[in-house]
């Protein structure tokens, strides 16, 4: 989708803030969300794909506003309501809970003993690389990229549609994240790394001495000659 | 905090709290999981093992070349797995940059958790179109017959930059050279930097 998470080229966001000796988390509540992201990502409630499209979905002016974590939260919890992990009812009984409480701790309003965890698959987002099939492009070969605007979940970014770029290698074959994003299975196909020259992409524009390498899917590429 | 941490809704701690609740009671998320991410990333935390497989390439050329060309068994050196990284080298010629323009994919397992920056929207929209006017402000002026080679990380691949050695370490070993090497070289938006001369 033509989403706001897309950002590749956009300008106006000025420079970048650093922020001296930055704590790896700046609250607790950031590394429950990580822990929430590991655990629904290793228990398989929702692949890779599934969890960016959460996130991509967000209403734009919250995307731009929202700190990371609030972004891995809210696309969380978009998930798991859709995949009906967890009931919108239960879960606005718990908010309307913790509003009152916010210092309580997550235990809080639990009654019943914990039950035993279901096995974990550690390697979610590296377990992608399937076997091989054949390959139609190799390295060297110029490609264009297919202009496309497809509305649910792509890896193509719109800055790159419709440009003319070489393959730089081939990384093998690699779940789709295009389909695998909308419960349409794995689909594998090759993914290549792909070269950009600066002029291509961004035109009279562009700064000199600069390309840029792009991972994209088989069929996001059309031959090139 | 500056922009890049607005003020965030306390509302945003309820919502957490809640759907960590929900999890927990339905043993999705064990009871220790948010204690073991904390402690897992702040001991762990920082660009520890990328820097010490760079410090090795540094010393010895055969590492070098298998960490170029084979990274996953250059990093079982360091007894870590992971199949996904591409290392690409600063040359005189080429200078490497990294970034994810569609969400913030980053080689965790390497360089521990992303800074914030890595993260915002102005690094993001502006690494792929402008790099070098962002470098530059950034505090890296990369000489203009020198190739900016940017690599957007739109898929599970993930980069990580070989600096170049600086002068002036020539006669250190792998152990000292490692706290030279920081998580901005490794992204590509610092170079390393040879140590102070001591002060007598």
């Amino acid at each position: 989708m033509n989403g706001v998470h897309d950002l590749g080229g956009m300008q106006g966001f000025g420079p970048v803030e650093r922020e001296e000796n930055e704590p790896v988390f700046h609250a607790a509540w950031e590394a429950a969300v990580v822990a929430i992201q590991q655990a629904g990502g290793t228990r398989g409630l929702f692949n890779i794909d599934e969890f960016r499209h959460g996130i991509e979905r967000m209403a734009p002016a919250h995307y731009l506003g929202a700190t990371y974590y609030e972004k891995w939260l809210d696309g969380i919890t978009r998930v798991l309501l859709e995949k009906g992990v967890v009931g919108a009812a239960e879960l606005a009984e718990r908010l309307a809970f913790f509003a009152e409480r916010p210092d309580a701790p997550a235990s809080a309003p639990l009654t019943a003993p914990l039950p035993p965890r279901a096995p974990a698959n550690p390697k979610w987002a590296q377990d992608v690389i399937r076997a091989g099939g054949p390959q139609r492009f190799a390295a060297g070969d110029p490609v264009l990229t297919r202009d496309v605007h497809p509305r649910g979940h792509t890896r193509l970014p719109r800055y790159a549609r419709g440009k003319r770029g070489v393959i730089h290698r081939c990384h093998g074959v690699h779940v789709f994240p295009d389909t695998h994003a909308h419960g349409e299975g794995e689909q594998p196909q090759p993914l290549y790394s792909v070269r950009f020259d600066a002029r291509e992409l961004w035109g009279e524009s562009a700064e000199g001495n600069h390309a840029v390498h792009i991972d994209l899917w088989e069929s996001y590429l059309l031959p090139g000659s | 905090m500056g922009k890049n941490h607005p003020n965030v809704d306390p509302y945003v701690v309820s919502r957490v709290r809640a759907l960590e609740s929900l999890l927990l009671e339905k043993g999705i998320l064990a009871p220790d999981a948010v204690d073991r991410v904390i402690q897992r990333y702040e001991a762990d935390t920082g660009p520890m093992v990328g820097a010490r497989a760079v410090a090795r390439a540094w010393t010895d050329p055969d590492y070098k070349r298998l960490l170029l060309d084979d990274p996953r068994t250059a990093l079982k050196r360091f007894e870590l797995d992971y199949a996904m990284l591409m290392v690409v080298e600063n040359t005189e010629p080429v200078h490497n940059l990294v970034v994810c323009t569609l969400c913030s994919c980053y080689p965790w397992p390497v360089l521990g958790l992303p800074p914030t920056w890595y993260k915002m929207p102005a690094y993001r929209s502006r690494a792929v179109s402008e790099p070098r006017a962002l470098l530059g402000e950034m505090g890296l002026a990369v000489d203009p017959r020198r190739e900016i080679r940017v690599w957007d990380s739109s898929a599970e691949m993930r980069y990580m930059v070989l600096p170049q050695r600086p002068s002036g370490t020539e006669g250190m070993g792998e152990d000292a050279l490692v706290p030279l090497i920081t998580r901005d070289a490794l992204i590509g938006v610092a170079e390393v930097r040879p140590p102070a001369p001591a002060i007598r």
